[in-house]
C-alpha cells in the first residue's frame, strides 16, 4: 500500500503543479489589471500543498526503506535487510530513482518556501516566481513518473535485497547528497525569480533582495556539500588526494563557482541597484549548471568513477528538459533584457569594480572547469576519445583562482561608487606586507616551488586584508553580515593555505614490507606491527596494525583496513589518518605478496585539514551573513 | 551590438545542446582501441603452446592478409565467437592465435571440443605479448596485411554478420 500511497502523492503533487502555473498565469495577468489579490492567495496554498505531497513522496520512499519492502524493486536494488538503519534510510536517496524524487522534493519544498515566506514581492512578480517554480517541478515530475518510477514493484518478491554500493556506505556519504541537492535546488529559486522578473520586466533591487536569502542558502548548502564530498573521496578513496577534477565534482564546482558570482552580483543590485542584467544572467547560469550537473551524472554521458544509471532513455530525457528550461530562460533573456533600463553606474576603482573583477575572474574558472568537463564530450563527436585530467586545470584555473584571491583582499576594502587608487593602496600596506613576508620565507626556507609559495603568501595577504573591514569600527554595532564576509573571506585564506601546504610539501612514501620492518615518511617512522583479519556487521577485512613515531611526540597506533563486502562483493580500502596538529598522517593498505610482504602507501601532508576547515569557515561567514540579511529584512518589514 | 550581445547566451547553449545531444544518440564506445590499429606488427616471438603447431612471431606475416585472433581456453565469449573462426577459416583466410595464460592441456581440449581454426598457437604466458599488441581482452582480432600491418582491431568475440565484414577488409589489403 505504501507504494502506491507514494505514487498517488506524486501524481497528486503534478496535479497541483500544473494548477499552480495556471493559477500563476492568473495572477500575473490580474497584477497588471490591479485585481488577482484572491488569485494570489490560492496560489500561494497550491504551492504549500505541492510541496507537501512531494515530502510525503519522499517520506514515504524512506518508509519503504527502513521497512526493507522486498517488493519495491529499488529496494530489492540498492538496500538489504542486514544493513545498519541509517543506511537503510541513505539507501533511499543512494540510487538514480530515489535521488531524483529527493531532487524534486527539494524543488517543491523550495517554491512552498517561496510561497510561504515571500512577502515584499510585488504580486505580479512573486506570481510568475512560482509559475516557473511549477514549470520546472513538471517536467521533473514527469521524468519520475515515465522514465524513473521509484514506486515500481517486483512479483514475485525477492528473500533479500542486493545491497547498497559499499563505497557508499559511510556516513559522510549518507548526507553528502542530500546537501548537495539543498544547494542545486535551492538555485531552483533564483532561476525562478530571474525568469518571474524577465516576465514582469521588473528587474531590480527589490527582486535581489528577495532573491539574495535563496541564493545564500544555496551557497551555504553547496559550500557544506563540496567540502565534505572532498573529505570524504579523500579518506574514503584511499588515494590521497583531495580533488580529483572528475566530471561528477565538477558538476557541483560549476554551480558553486556561479552561484559564488552570483551572490556577490545580487549584493551589487540590491544595495547600488547595478549590474541588472548581469545577475539575471548569472542567476539563470547557475541553476542551469545544477541541471547540466545532474545531467552528467545522471545519463552517464561522460565516464567517471561515480558513474551509475547509465541509461541513454533518461538521459535523452533530461537533456530534453534542460533544452527547454535553459533554452526557454535564455531566450526570454534575449527577448526581454533590452527592455530592462540600465541601473546604477559606478567608478572602475570602487566596491561595484571590485565585484565585477570578482564576477569576470569566476566566471573565467567556471568556464575553464565547462571547457575541461565537456571537451571529452566533443572531441568524442569528434572520433577521438580521450579524457582531461588535473594537469589541464591546474595549469589554467589555479593562476585565474590566485588572481580572485588578490581581487578577493581588495574588494571588502574599497567604498561603493567610487575611491581612489591611493587610498586602496594604503590599506593594502597590512596585506602585502605579510604576504610578502610568509612568500619570502616559504620561498627561501622551506625550498617550495614558487607557485604553492605564491600561494602561501596570497593567503596570509588575505587573511589580514579580510578582517580589516573590522578594524576601527565599532564592533557592536557592527552588521551581522558583515562579520559572514570577514568570517567568509578568512576562510578562503585558510583553504588555500591548505591546498598549498599540501601541493608544497607533502610526501608520498610506497613500500612493500614483512611484520617487523619499518618505512619513514615525512618526519614520520612507520612500523607494521600486525596483519590480521577482522569481521564487521556486512564485511571482512585485513587489518594492518601500523606503529608511528616521531620525535618529541607520543606513538601512534594506526589501523589501516582493507575490506571485503559480501553483498554486492566488492573491495574498498579504508585509509586510517592520524590528524595532528601540524598535519596528517594517511595510511592505505594494499594487497599482500603471498610471501609475508605487504603493500603500504603512506603519506605525510602538512596542514591538509586547513582545506576542510576553510571550508567550514567559508560557510559559517554564510550563515552569519544569511542570518544578518534575513534579520535586516525583517526589521525592515516592521518598521514599513 | 548590445542586441546580439545578449542572444550569445542562447547561441552557445544551443552550440553546447547539439553537441551533447549527438553525444547521447551516438553510442557510447566505451573500447578500449589499440593505439597500433594503421602500424606494423610490433616485434612478436612467441613459443609454441601446442607441440604440433608452430608459435608465433612477427615475422610470419609476411606475403598475405591474416588474422591475429587472441583468446584463451577459459574465455567464455571466446567459445561462442569458435565457429565464426572456423567459418573464416573454410574461407581460405589463416588464423594464427595468441594464447593468453593458457596450458597447453585446457587449449587442446578447446580445440577438441569448439573446432581448430588456428595455424599456429603463440603462448603468452604472462600477457605480454597482448600488452604489446595494444589488446585489453579477449576475445579480440586483428587484421594483418601482407606487409605485417595492423588494419583492423575487432574487439570482442566476431558474430556471424561480422564474417563477411572481415572477408571484405581482408580482400581489400590483398
Amino acid at each position: 500500500m505504501i507504494a502506491e500511497a507514494g505514487l498517488a502523492a506524486l501524481w497528486l503533487a503534478t496535479g497541483f503543479a500544473l494548477m499552480q502555473v495556471m493559477l500563476a498565469w492568473g495572477a500575473a495577468k490580474g497584477a497588471v489589471q490591479g485585481t488577482g489579490e484572491v488569485v494570489l492567495k490560492a496560489l500561494r496554498r497550491v504551492a504549500i500543498l505541492q510541496g507537501l505531497l512531494a515530502l510525503t513522496a519522499f517520506g514515504l520512499l524512506i518508509a519503504l526503506f527502513v521497512q526493507s519492502d522486498m517488493s519495491v524493486k529499488l529496494v530489492v536494488e540498492n538496500s538489504h535487510s542486514m544493513k545498519p538503519l541509517i543506511y537503510k534510510i541513505a539507501g533511499a536517496w543512494g540510487n538514480h530513482e530515489g535521488s531524483m524524487l529527493l531532487w524534486v522534493t527539494v524543488l517543491a519544498s523550495a517554491g512552498a518556501g517561496v510561497a510561504l515566506f515571500e512577502k515584499r514581492l510585488p504580486q505580479g512578480t512573486l506570481a510568475a516566481t512560482l509559475g516557473a517554480q511549477a514549470a520546472i517541478a513538471i517536467g521533473f515530475y514527469a521524468f519520475l513518473a515515465f522514465a524513473s518510477n521509484p514506486f515500481v514493484r517486483v512479483s514475485p518478491a525477492p528473500l533479500d535485497g542486493r545491497g547498497l554500493n559499499p563505497l557508499l556506505q559511510d556516513p559522510g556519504l549518507a548526507f553528502h547528497p542530500p546537501t548537495l541537492y539543498l544547494g542545486y535546488v535551492g538555485l531552483s529559486v533564483a532561476f525562478s525569480f530571474a525568469v518571474g522578473a524577465l516576465l514582469m520586466r521588473d528587474v531590480g533591487p527589490a527582486f535581489a533582495r528577495a532573491m539574495r536569502p535563496w541564493v545564500l542558502g544555496a551557497w551555504i548548502f553547496l559550500t557544506i556539500g563540496i567540502t565534505a564530498g572532498s573529505y570524504w573521496a579523500y579518506y574514503e578513496l584511499g588515494w590521497g588526494g583531495w580533488w580529483f577534477w572528475d566530471p561528477v565534482e565538477n558538476a557541483s564546482l560549476m554551480p558553486w563557482l556561479a552561484a559564488t558570482a552570483l551572490l556577490h552580483s545580487v549584493t551589487v543590485l540590491a544595495t547600488r541597484d547595478g549590474l541588472r542584467a548581469w545577475t539575471v544572467m548569472l542567476a539563470v547560469v547557475a541553476f542551469s549548471m545544477s541541471m547540466i550537473g545532474t545531467f552528467l551524472v545522471r545519463s552517464g554521458i561522460l565516464v567517471s568513477v561515480h558513474a551509475f544509471a547509465v541509461d541513454p532513455t533518461r538521459g535523452g530525457f533530461i537533456l530534453a528538459l534542460l533544452g527547454i528550461y535553459i533554452g526557454g530562460a535564455l531566450a526570454l533573456f534575449g527577448a526581454r533584457i533590452g527592455t530592462v533600463k540600465q541601473g546604477a553606474t559606478f567608478e572602475l576603482v570602487s566596491r561595484e569594480g571590485a565585484l565585477v573583477l570578482n564576477n569576470l575572474l569566476l566566471t573565467v574558472i567556471l568556464g575553464v572547469v565547462f571547457i575541461g568537463t565537456l571537451y571529452p564530450l566533443v572531441a568524442q563527436a569528434a572520433g577521438v576519445q580521450l579524457s582531461i585530467g588535473a594537469p589541464f586545470f591546474e595549469k589554467s584555473a589555479v593562476p585565474v583562482g590566485l588572481a580572485l584571491v588578490a581581487a578577493t583582499a581588495c574588494g571588502p576594502l574599497l567604498k561603493w561608487r567610487r575611491d581612489q587608487w591611493n587610498t586602496l593602496f594604503g590599506k593594502l600596506l597590512a596585506p602585502v606586507g605579510v604576504g610578502g613576508i610568509a612568500f619570502a620565507l616559504v620561498f627561501a626556507l622551506g625550498g617550495a616551488r614558487w607557485m604553492p609559495a605564491l600561494a602561501l603568501g596570497l593567503a596570509a595577504g588575505l587573511a589580514v586584508a579580510s578582517v580589516l573591514p573590522l578594524v576601527r569600527r565599532n564592533l557592536r554595532r557592527t552588521p551581522l553580515h558583515i562579520y559572514g564576509m570577514v568570517v567568509a573571506h578568512l576562510g578562503i585564506a585558510v583553504s588555500i593555505a591548505g591546498m598549498a601546504a599540501d601541493s608544497a610539501f607533502k610526501t608520498e612514501r610506497l613500500a612493500a614490507i614483512s611484520v617487523g620492518q619499518n618505512v619513514t615518511v615525512g618526519p614520520y617512522r612507520v612500523e607494521l606491527l600486525e596483519v590480521r583479519p577482522v569481521v564487521g556487521d556486512n564485511w571482512s577485512a585485513v587489518e594492518a596494525h601500523l606503529k608511528a613515531s616521531r620525535t618529541g611526540d607520543e606513538p601512534l597506533d594506526l589501523f589501516p583496513q582493507q575490506r571485503f563486502f559480501a553483498n554486492p562483493p566488492t573491495n574498498t580500502n579504508e585509509a586510517a589518518i592520524a590528524t595532528l596538529f601540524d598535519g596528517q598522517l594517511y595510511t592505505v593498505i594494499g594487497q599482500g605478496d603471498g610471501q609475508g610482504r605487504w603493500q603500504l602507501r603512506l603519506w605525510w601532508k602538512p596542514f591538509v585539514t586547513l582545506i576542510w576547515l576553510g571550508g567550514a569557515l567559508i560557510a559559517l561567514g554564510g550563515l552569519l551573513a544569511l542570518v544578518g540579511r534575513v534579520r535586516r529584512e525583517r526589521r525592515a518589514e516592521t518598521e514599513e | 551590438m548590445r542586441r546580439l550581445a545578449v542572444w550569445a547566451p542562447l547561441a552557445l547553449f544551443a552550440l553546447i545542446f547539439a553537441l551533447v545531444a549527438s553525444g547521447l544518440i551516438k553510442p557510447a564506445d566505451h573500447l578500449v582501441h589499440s593505439a597500433m590499429v594503421g602500424k606494423p606488427l610490433p616485434a612478436l616471438a612467441m613459443k609454441p603452446l601446442l607441440p604440433t603447431k608452430p608459435g608465433v612471431a612477427t615475422a610470419d606475416f609476411r606475403g598475405k592478409p591474416r588474422l591475429l585472433n587472441v583468446f584463451g581456453s577459459w574465455c567464455i565469449p571466446c567459445i561462442a565467437e569458435a565457429p565464426q573462426l572456423m567459418a573464416l577459416k573454410r574461407a581460405g583466410v589463416e588464423i594464427n592465435a595468441i594464447a593468453i595464460r593458457d596450458t597447453p592441456d585446457a587449449v587442446q581440449a578447446f580445440l577438441a571440443r569448439n573446432g581448430d581454426p588456428y595455424a599456429r598457437i603463440g603462448d603468452d604466458p604472462t600477457g605480454h605479448a597482448q600488452i604489446a599488441l595494444g589488446s585489453s581482452g579477449v576475445p579480440e582480432t586483428f587484421l594483418i596485411d601482407g606487409q605485417g600491418r595492423i588494419i583492423d582491431q575487432h574487439i570482442g568475440d566476431i558474430r556471424a554478420d561480422d564474417v563477411p565484414e572481415i572477408l571484405r577488409k581482408l580482400e581489400a589489403a590483398k
